[in-house]
């Protein structure tokens, strides 16, 4: 799935979201790719990243499968960065979210030193990319362009709903739990930063940005 | 997958978790039962969905107590109190489901890994879209709506009457008994899964021709298409040839994948290790 193209929302939304990814092609370049998508993460998390993820074993918030009943008064909200790092056993797409472009800029400009020669793509609006690029003195290469979503759109949900929804591009985030989270932070029955760590958990890869996801919480509370 | 209803307690959790809206408490058992043929095997509930092993006698009696008092019960929303849930052993054609779902399987149905390829992910070592070529990934079902292949069959065909070169390491084409004319086994068109993506490639001057052949398509489904169109830039990193034609066709473009070039394919006479794509 075009995982990280189609997360729903106009170019302004995309300030504070920006998916740095590395990847092998297969039978081209994946030998030896390991160790060097470790190193592609391990830079990242110099940079101040709000997730960091990769597709067999998925971000930094996962669920657990043996939780306590005593958890549930202490539940850690901290992102493991260096879990994903460590657990990174087989080479697949590897991701980096920043909420700043300039840490985005910082990390490409590195990454292109870095020289790894794996295939490194940028998933923000066009514009955000071009300046990632500028600053790196990178020429894009190619660009898939998101047309967005037709046909039967009257299924689809809201705005904010859809925004937080589609940030995780394997739709592992339900609609309804965005919409629930929603609900729950305006009653105040969670705040922002709980409901987003419940998202965040359900992303199998993860790409979803928490801080986004936060600002569109917040905004739903203060009624933009 | 199913919900062992000895270990459900009805908490309703996951009735909000699945992306097809396929978990309900059935009032009659008082049990998450899952509507079996709107499931797409996604393991959603399974794999995210935190799990707690408590004793399902004793959370029933609490949550009876508390109803009794009218005090709200309101346990973290992303857990399975008592590990309900168990994977079913997925067979032929329903293995489908789970292969275009879950993003963490590769599609071990369709002798290919990912839901779709690399497109231009890898565009920079791969050299799949050159120059005045674009390739247009059709994708179906998602956010949040699902998609039988029977719908996916009507894009699949209306391509290929015009003739367009489907991507052969795609899962989609992979299902297809007849490439040229873009037919898809029949033993699995009543099949829904999450998403699924067609993938082909144009002259860019077929680039209006193809995407207004998606819109009159589109319009027969019931179902979300999504697309994608992914193309290659000028030596200066300009694209000033496929984005006037979107935006003149009415696209406001906000948002991309840009492949910034660092990948480099090793020599070929080194064996390369099998890996895994899951599509980003």
């Amino acid at each position: 799935m075009t995982n990280t193209l189609h997360r729903f929302g106009n170019a302004e939304s995309f300030s504070d979201d920006y998916v740095v990814f590395a990847i092998a092609s297969k039978g081209k370049n994946d030998k030896d790719a390991l160790p060097k998508l470790r190193r592609f993460l391990q830079i990242a998390a110099e940079y101040k990243p709000v997730n960091l993820g990769e597709g067999r074993h998925g971000g930094a918030l996962r669920p657990s499968r043996d939780m306590s009943p005593v958890s549930h008064w202490k539940r850690d909200m901290t992102p493991d960065f260096q879990a994903v790092i460590d657990g990174l056993d087989h080479p697949t797409t590897c991701a980096a979210v920043f909420d700043n472009r300039v840490a985005a800029e910082d990390f490409v400009k590195r990454i292109k030193e870095e020289d790894l020669g794996l295939s490194v793509n940028i998933s923000t609006s066009i514009d955000g990319a071009e300046q990632c690029c500028h600053h790196a003195c990178i020429p894009r290469h190619s660009v898939g362009y998101s047309l967005g979503f037709e046909g039967k759109t009257e299924k689809l949900p809201n705005t904010q709903v859809m925004m937080l929804s589609t940030m995780c591009g394997h739709g592992m985030v339900s609609h309804q739990l965005a919409r629930k989270m929603i609900d729950w932070v305006k009653e105040g029955r969670r705040t922002p930063d709980q409901a987003v760590t419940y998202m965040s958990r359900f992303c199998s890869c993860g790409v979803f940005n928490p801080a986004r996801a936060k600002r569109i919480l917040q905004e739903s509370i203060d009624g933009k | 997958m199913r919900i062992n209803p000895d270990k459900c307690v009805a908490c309703g959790n996951c009735t909000y978790v699945c992306p097809m809206e396929a978990i309900y408490i059935d009032p009659v058992i008082k049990r998450a039962t899952i509507k079996r043929d709107e499931c797409v095997e996604c393991y959603a509930c399974y794999n995210g969905l935190s799990q707690e092993h408590l004793n399902p006698t004793f959370v029933r009696a609490i949550r009876k107590t508390f109803a009794a008092l009218r005090i709200r019960f309101e346990p973290e929303p992303d857990v399975c109190p008592t590990a309900a849930f168990e994977p079913d052993e997925l067979t032929w054609p329903r293995v489908v489901r789970r292969a275009f779902s879950d993003p963490r399987v590769p599609h071990e149905s369709t002798g290919v890994e990912g839901r779709g390829t690399e497109e231009v992910k890898t565009n920079d070592v791969s050299g799949r879209v050159q120059v005045g070529e674009v390739g247009f990934t059709i994708e179906f079902g998602r956010p949040g709506v699902g998609v039988r292949f029977r719908e996916i069959q009507v894009m699949c065909s209306a391509l290929a009457k015009a003739g367009v070169a489907f991507e052969k390491k795609n899962p989609v084409t992979s299902l297809m008994t007849d490439v040229p004319t873009g037919t898809l086994r029949e033993d699995i068109l009543n099949e829904k899964v999450m998403s699924a993506i067609v993938e082909i490639k144009v002259p860019v001057e077929r680039t209006e021709e193809v995407v207004r052949l998606v819109w009159d398509v589109e319009k027969k489904l019931n179902t979300i298409v999504a697309l994608g169109v992914g193309t290659r830039c000028d030596p200066d990193g300009e694209e000033r040839v496929v984005a006037p034609i979107l935006e003149r066709l009415g696209y406001k473009l906000e948002r991309a994948k840009t492949n910034i070039g660092l990948g480099r394919a090793v020599p070929a006479s080194q064996p390369a290790a099998s890996r895994e794509t899951i599509n980003a």
